[in-house]
């Protein structure tokens, strides 16, 4: 072992650490706070839920006993790939609507921090505005949005307004009103708009770290160039983009991790209908386990394809 | 010489009016935006003021016909307001002030010490952050309903402890940086400690000052506005959970809980005034639920208000670079 030795040293007959072993003892007495979280608390989790998803739970009134399932282990994820006609297809759907939104966020939230870091009257008040998603958009409150919208729509029928109170804007009504547009034309459109949104309410904390890394860019680089003669999109393409490129890296992962575990997206409310609804713990786990390696292969190809492009502007 | 003139003017002209043109657009986008952001909150609080039967009425847009405070009334009683906001005031605050240290001494050792697995441990922190937090929910449940250190309390008391309907797991899930989000935290306090200049703290040791005094007195004060914006999100993600407040807390109702269930209490003290309907009215349903989200987000618009220069600041100033 190369990198252990380093951290110790040999004076008179002992070994003591070196300067370098007391830099690393004191680096990990500074992230103990996280190492005993971690290894202690959710360490043990981890494992906890991963043997139930290998086993059959019965709750009695002492607890609970694990049994295991059949296929030596397996029986929930085979129930969840061969037997289970809904999830397959469930999980594929749900991935490929998230992955959608994911871009549409990016850009979304570059382009709003873009316009945000201009200079213009008012701008304090539009960065506030912009920042407040952070804050309406969390936990009970969204989660209630939902609901809400549920509720309406289920009572579209009994003529409750149902339009005014679920969608911000009537487009769909707008639309048919007055345009002679098809309609399945129209119900893409409205449905674009309406999930304008839902991409607005989900890019808080992408505009804020995108704001972030504008404000760093040195502005003589762009003076630099502008006496070169580099036009406004040169700058943007030559400039902005490479000097913002780490912090895409940073957003999407941020944004995946984001949408993904979002309580209201379907596979996540699955999930805890399994396990709540159905009491079906061991199965429950099992589909949450199937879908966290999901995210993580997808996180480290995104993040693979991406890093491959990202520019450092001091390789440290 | 007079021709050259003429044509740099028309050039500025074009120029100038280009300019316009743009900010006209940008203007526009802006308030488009911004509307979208705040329609539904206008919505909500317009929708508070009414009374039911302004729901049903089409001529009805945003202003009530029939003004009336009885919403708040019914919500702040049903939510036992008073109470409920001083426990959940006390509980994000003692939650997003410990966990903003933890994460703190986290960030800064992860940001500035070399020491072994150093990157194998930093996606430990990234592996936190992507696990869906129903797949360790029993675990957890069952970890705080049988709560034991090391079989201690187990050998002292002859029975584990209970923690549930006490703060306590709050506590220790963010002291050890297992709270909401906390990975997010460690990770932004890292990019912006990294982003610090060396000089610094180099000057503070060749003074005779130690590590973790360098760290207090140099490394934290320049971290404010960074820590005003940790320290927000923490209160604000404490504030309207609901996950971990109703797996931890079972009687002791805090402010999310409340309004989870304000829509159910609330129609069954409705029934109890002699309203007679036999299905629970979904507009009865959007209208209290609509005022008690205004009484739930209005304690944290005033925060952001009051943080808001910092907050805004802090972000500019915090160098985010990946």
């Amino acid at each position: 072992m190369v990198i252990h030795m380093n951290y110790f040293k040999k004076r008179n007959g002992k070994w003591h650490l070196s300067l370098t072993g007391k830099e690393a003892v004191c680096g990990l007495l500074f992230i103990l706070p996280f190492l005993i979280g971690f290894f202690l608390i959710f360490l043990p989790l981890i494992v906890e839920s991963l043997k139930f998803s290998f086993s059959d739970m019965q709750v009695g009134t002492e607890g609970y006993t694990l049994t295991k399932t059949s296929h030596s282990g397996f029986g929930h994820y085979v129930r969840a790939f061969a037997v289970d006609p809904d999830f397959n297809l469930m999980l594929l759907s749900g991935i490929g609507q998230i992955l959608i939104q994911v871009p549409l966020v990016l850009i979304f939230s570059f382009f709003a921090a873009n316009l945000l870091n201009q200079k213009f009257h008012g701008r304090t008040v539009a960065r506030s505005i912009m920042f407040l998603p952070v804050i309406i958009s969390s936990g009970v409150v969204i989660a209630l949005e939902h609901s809400d919208l549920l509720v309406n729509t289920l009572n579209t029928t009994t003529d409750l307004s149902g339009g005014e109170l679920s969608s911000y804007l009537n487009v769909m009504g707008f639309l048919t009103e007055y345009t002679s547009l098809p309609d399945s034309v129209i119900s893409v459109l409205s449905r674009a708009v309406n999930g304008l949104y839902d991409i607005v309410i989900a890019s808080g904390v992408q505009i804020l770290i995108f704001l972030a890394g504008l404000q760093s860019i040195s502005p003589s680089l762009y003076e630099a160039s502008s006496m070169e003669g580099a036009t406004q999109w040169e700058n943007f393409w030559k400039i902005t983009f490479p000097m913002i490129s780490p912090l895409i890296l940073v957003n999407s992962v941020y944004t995946v991790i984001d949408l993904f575990t979002n309580e209201n997206n379907e596979i996540m409310r699955e999930i805890k209908r399994t396990i709540f609804t159905e009491v079906d713990y061991g199965f429950g786990s099992a589909m949450a386990w199937i879908y966290f390696v999901c995210i993580a292969l997808l996180l480290l190809v995104i993040g693979g394809v991406i890093s491959k492009h990202v520019f450092y502007y001091d390789e440290r | 010489m007079k021709r050259k003139k003429k044509r740099m003017q028309r050039h500025m002209t074009l120029a100038r009016s280009q300019r316009l043109l743009w900010s006209i657009v940008r203007g526009v986008i802006i308030v488009g935006i911004c509307f979208t952001i705040l329609q539904p909150l206008l919505l909500k609080i317009s929708v508070s003021f009414m009374q039911e039967k302004d729901l049903y009425d089409a001529s009805v847009k945003y202003i009530a016909k029939h003004f009336t405070w009885n919403n708040y009334k019914l919500a702040v009683s049903v939510m036992d307001y008073g109470w409920v906001f001083f426990r959940t005031l006390w509980l994000s605050i003692g939650v997003s002030i410990v966990q903003l240290a933890a994460c703190l001494l986290t960030a800064y050792g992860f940001a500035r010490f070399r020491f072994p697995f150093k990157k194998l441990l930093f996606g430990c922190v990234i592996v936190t952050m992507i696990v869906p937090p129903q797949v360790i929910m029993l675990p957890l449940f069952m970890k705080y309903r049988f709560f034991d250190l090391f079989g201690i309390f187990k050998a002292v008391t002859g029975s584990s402890v209970n923690l549930i309907d006490t703060y306590w797991p709050f506590f220790i899930q963010s002291m050890t940086t297992m709270g909401i989000r906390n990975g997010l935290y460690i990770y932004m306090l890292r990019q912006f400690f990294k982003g610090m200049p060396k000089e610094l703290e180099e000057a503070a040791f060749v003074d005779g000052c130690g590590k973790l005094r360098t760290f207090v007195q140099i490394m934290v004060p320049s971290a404010i506005p960074m820590m005003v914006t940790v320290f927000l999100f923490g209160f604000v993600w404490q504030w309207t959970d609901v996950f971990y407040t109703s797996l931890y807390l079972n009687k002791v109702k805090v402010m999310s809980t409340a309004l989870n269930s304000l829509a159910v209490n609330a129609y069954q003290q409705y029934e109890g005034f002699g309203g007679s309907m036999n299905f629970i009215s979904p507009g009865f349903v959007s209208m209290i639920n609509h005022t008690g989200t205004i009484l739930t987000i209005i304690p944290l618009i005033i925060l952001y208000v009051f943080c808001q220069k910092s907050f805004v600041e802090g972000i500019e100033r915090s160098g985010i670079v990946g």
